[in-house]
């Protein structure tokens, strides 16, 4: 049996433990690990119990991810200890690397926020539907829309520089298929003074007897949950790699908020972060939580070649438009016109048109042969010169210095060529409006879920205050969830005498499958022979050629067939630094195996959607169903990854117990591959 | 990643690199490699050209790879720099140094502590401290009317439209705040605490517990927010001997910020302001 160890909060006591890793030797894989994790590949060698001590600390909520959302869960905690009678809960903060360094730092445009006069809360909800193109969930729109001019005024009030008109008011901006100016922003670095301003605030709760506990540079293994898929399930918590002290740790608790992103990064071209590789998503998916429409996948239209950078959808806002190698505006060719007049942006049309009707119109556009070719692809030309320097400078700075530092070009002076790129991951673990999963005490907010706010298709500056709002609300249903389970019961809790640390009172069973969890990972180091780079490679490859803005079977099996042979190749993956500490090809490489599971369920689900719809455009199957449905996608216990489709509305209410409702209609991965 | 698509003909650089033990400790090592380059390959790029195809082992942090993530600078040469937006290009006849920032502890290879960092951050409540009078509260009960409730004090009232009734889901209003008085901030808030600047003080030699430009600069960021009460507190810290003092105005930190944050300038308003303060802070107690 597994003793588990006692220690302390990383982030009160910096224990420097180095040395022999305690996990040196190979230890058998999870005698009853689902066949179908993609975890730790299989083959260990056999015998030995795990005998590894185990670290416990315990929290009343886990929120794992620093970003946006993960901050919003974390401070809605910190608040209602610093708000509530009663002992203070204890929120444990996991983040793979600083929370300042998430993803959500890159977010340029903006937050939309119903403000101005002229505007209204059921505009903002009904450009959002029809951006959503039938998939969206209207109780969650509603939901975040109702709440979002409040969370802009809460991060207002924290001291987030937001633009300011001449009279002090808020600023706001027009943006791709918003109807009305109701884009708050700070410049076009809004996301990365909105984390800095929820992170610096976060300060505030993190000291050492704050309710917010920090645990960076933690690298999040799996969940714990009882029951996985079944009718019982629940979490207990996560196993966590300390990356500093290089040893393993289980945060017990009976809440676990996921904010961890997207994972677009899997396409080789992509505008996001090397972290943003499906963490969170895939963990859910083997916890027996179904992806909702993974298949809609936005392309950004004007990211810069090769790289992927995002330059912002403000860049349109503001004036910005876009040239085909002739010099003219293509979009009007392609069902965005009437051409608008330079520097004139009316909304909903040209450049402003929604971003997966722009990308596709690229997409006409080059194989019309109206791109300019160049070694990254056709590109078009986004020009911005009539703004000015001083425009550009006051409402652009940062794309100013992207497309001079990254494309060797001045905007004020010459048109930066730009293509689309993957962006935004729409789909994602499926939730209520609030972030409940069909697991208790598991939720989700953010990129990583599928609350029904974006369905089809995702409005620009829909997805930060989306962070905010269910951030927050998950936060808060986490909480409450955690003391409704009794965790702040007579034993103390978390924060009581034993300051969440110690063997008392935890579940010796959690602690040994925690163990064993950490145990299979651990067991990766040091082993294979598949080099991760070149599968990492291969995928990008294959998800940019056959799983872009357009698809179809023959691509989408080509792709399928790729990624199953990509996680069998995965199965024996080489790692080859054997250190406890810092050890970056390990954990790059455990995210490669939750990019390939997230990749696989999406390619799954692209095959199985025979429509287009919103950002998914099938060119085998054109039109649009008559009847707008979710797809969803599990994993069976053979492991084998099955999509179901679901109508819209039909499940959307999980807080009230409802069972999803699945036509009969059912597509597994096999089937698509072999038909 | 795509180095390993270029042609047998491609163009190398000389990179080397410190290494330390797996365990962080100096051991003077240098690692060499000839990295294929183009015109766009980044440091970064050629860092993680290394670990994709010669050595595994090599750690480095990194994410965004366009300079707003702070996560990954590195000497090149003896210069604190952001990885990702340096070019290998300017170093092909020099070839690469490539080492740890200076001034913070190696933890490995070329992955330094930001512990330290982030507690001297905290020191200087880098939040919005609200004057007294209109302390807001936490959390906002919903309020049936926009702009009611006790969170309102330091706000303008809610502008029209109290109809709608679903705005009164969080505050349902701010402070109000001129471009100009929000200029007056702007720039220190563009810091992104990649932690150069202390790589490039040369104060920090001498004095380690310095707060140092980046903190300093995030402490007047506040300080100079028309919406915050907070500059005599944060003075209290920046009034201290590793506080804002260690300063001698060498302006190396300005120099080598990658966001065109003036950290000197920072520094020499929060000594004035100490000075300035004096008086006031000693009588309030």
């Amino acid at each position: 049996m597994t003793a588990p160890g006692r220690g302390t909060f990383a982030c009160c006591a910096r224990v420097r433990a180095r040395g022999p890793f305690p996990y040196a030797s190979p230890h058998p894989l999870p005698g009853h690990a689902r066949a179908h994790r993609t975890g730790p590949p299989r083959g260990a060698t056999p015998g030995a119990e795990p005998v590894s001590a185990l670290r416990v600390e315990r929290a009343d909520v886990v929120v794992v991810g620093g970003g946006a959302a993960g901050l919003s869960a974390a401070l809605a905690v910190a608040e209602a200890a610093a708000r509530d009678k009663g002992r203070a809960p204890v929120v444990a903060l996991v983040s793979k690397v600083y929370p300042l360094r998430s993803h959500t730092v890159a977010a340029e445009g903006g937050a939309a926020g119903v403000v101005g006069d002229d505007d209204s809360l059921e505009q903002h909800v009904a450009d959002t539907v029809a951006g959503g193109a039938g998939l969206c969930e209207e109780d969650a729109v509603r939901f975040v829309v109702e709440r979002a001019a409040g969370e802009l005024y809460r991060l207002e009030r924290w001291g987030l520089p937001w633009s300011r008109t001449d009279d002090g008011d808020v600023a706001v901006r027009r943006f791709g298929g918003m109807s009305r100016a109701r884009t708050w922003f700070a410049a076009d670095k809004t996301g990365f003074h909105l984390l800095h301003t929820l992170f610096q605030t976060s300060l505030r709760y993190s000291g050492p007897d704050g309710p917010v506990r920090r645990y960076d540079e933690h690298h999040v293994l799996d969940l714990v949950v009882d029951d996985p898929g079944g009718p019982d399930a629940r979490v207990r918590g996560v196993v966590v790699h300390d990356q500093h002290r290089g040893e393993p740790l289980l945060l017990e608790a009976p809440a676990v908020v996921l904010a961890t992103g997207g994972s677009a990064r899997a396409w080789g071209t992509s505008t996001n972060a090397g972290i943003c590789t499906g963490d969170g998503t895939a963990m859910a998916l083997r916890a027996g939580v179904p992806l909702r429409d993974m298949e809609f996948l936005q392309f950004h239209p004007t990211g810069l070649p090769g790289s992927g950078i995002l330059l912002t959808e403000a860049a349109r806002g503001e004036g910005g438009v876009l040239l085909d190698a002739e010099g003219r505006r293509y979009l009007a060719d392609y069902g965005l016109g009437p051409e608008t007049p330079v520097g004139a942006p009316v909304p909903r049309t040209m450049e402003l048109g929604p971003r997966d009707r722009l990308s596709q119109a690229f997409w006409h556009a080059d194989r019309d042969g109206r791109t300019i070719p160049t070694p990254d692809g056709g590109v078009v030309l986004l020009d911005l010169r009539h703004l000015g320097a001083a425009r550009l400078a006051e409402r652009l700075p940062l794309v100013t210095g992207l497309a001079k530092q990254f494309a060797g070009v001045d905007p004020a002076t010459e048109p930066v060529p730009v293509r689309p790129t993957a962006h935004y991951t729409m789909g994602g673990v499926r939730t209520d409006a609030r972030g409940a999963t069909s697991v208790a005490g598991l939720f989700a907010a953010g990129e990583c879920a599928s609350t029904g706010l974006h369905g089809a298709n995702r409005l620009g500056s829909n997805s930060l205050v989306e962070t905010l709002v269910v951030g927050r609300a998950a936060g808060e249903a986490a909480l409450a969830w955690s003391r409704e389970a009794g965790h702040l019961g007579a034993d103390g809790g978390a924060a009581g005498a034993g300051a969440g640390v110690g063997p008392a009172s935890a579940d010796g069973q959690v602690v040994d499958r925690a163990a064993e969890i950490a145990d299979g990972y651990l067991a990766m180091r040091g082993r294979g022979t598949e080099p991760p780079a070149a599968i990492r490679a291969e995928l990008g490859r294959v998800l940019d050629a056959d799983a872009g803005i357009y698809r179809d079977a023959d691509g989408l099996r080509r792709a399928l067939a790729t990624v199953e042979d990509l996680r069998a190749r995965y199965a024996a993956v080489r790692v080859v630094d054997t250190s406890a500490v810092l050890n970056t090809d390990w954990a790059t490489t455990v995210e490669l195996g939750a990019t390939l599971l997230v990749a696989h369920a999406t390619v799954a689900a692209a095959l199985a959607r025979e429509e287009s719809r919103g950002a998914h455009q099938r060119l085998d199957f054109p039109d649009v169903d008559d009847v707008p449905r979710h797809s969803e996608v599990r994993l069976d216990a053979g492991g084998t990854i099955e999509v179901a489709h679901v109508p819209v509305g039909a499940e959307h209410d999980m807080s009230a117990g409802k069972r999803p409702i699945t036509t009969p209609m059912s597509f597994s991965a096999e089937r698509g591959a072999g038909s | 990643m795509s180095e390993a698509d270029l042609p047998v003909e491609a163009r190398t650089v000389r990179l080397e690199v410190a290494r330390t033990s797996v365990d962080g400790a100096d051991t003077g090592r240098r690692d060499v490699f000839d990295v294929p380059y183009d015109d766009r390959t980044s440091v970064l790029d050629a860092l993680q050209w290394v670990k994709d195809h010669a050595d595994p082992t090599l750690t480095f942090r990194w994410s965004c790879k366009m300079a707003v993530c702070g996560s990954c600078g590195v000497m090149v040469n003896g210069r604190p720099v952001l990885g990702c937006e340096t070019f290998v290009r300017g170093y092909r006849t020099s070839g690469l140094v490539v080492e740890p920032l200076a001034h913070a502890e190696v933890l490995r290879d070329l992955v330094v502590d930001t512990d330290a960092f982030l507690g001297k951050l905290a020191t200087v409540q880098p939040w919005l401290v609200p004057d007294g009078a209109t302390r807001l509260p936490l959390v906002d009960a919903p309020a049936p009317v926009a702009g009611s409730g006790a969170g309102d004090d330091a706000a303008d009232p809610a502008t029209a439209d109290d109809s709608d009734a679903l705005r009164a889901h969080g505050p349902a209003s701010g402070h109000r705040q001129t471009p100009g008085e929000l200029a007056a901030f702007k720039g220190f808030a563009e810091c992104i605490d990649c932690m150069l600047c202390y790589a490039a003080c040369p104060q920090l030699d001498v004095a380690p517990d310095f707060l140092g430009p980046a903190v300093v600069a995030t402490a007047r960021r506040w300080d100079e927010d028309s919406r915050d009460a907070g500059e005599l507190d944060r003075a209290d810290v920046l009034d201290t001997e590793f506080g804002a003092w260690p300063c001698i105005q060498v302006g190396a930190c300005t120099q080598v910020c990658p966001k065109g944050v003036d950290p000197a300038r920072a520094l020499r308003d929060a000594q004035r302001v100490a000075t300035e303060t004096w008086d006031a802070r000693s009588r309030r107690g």
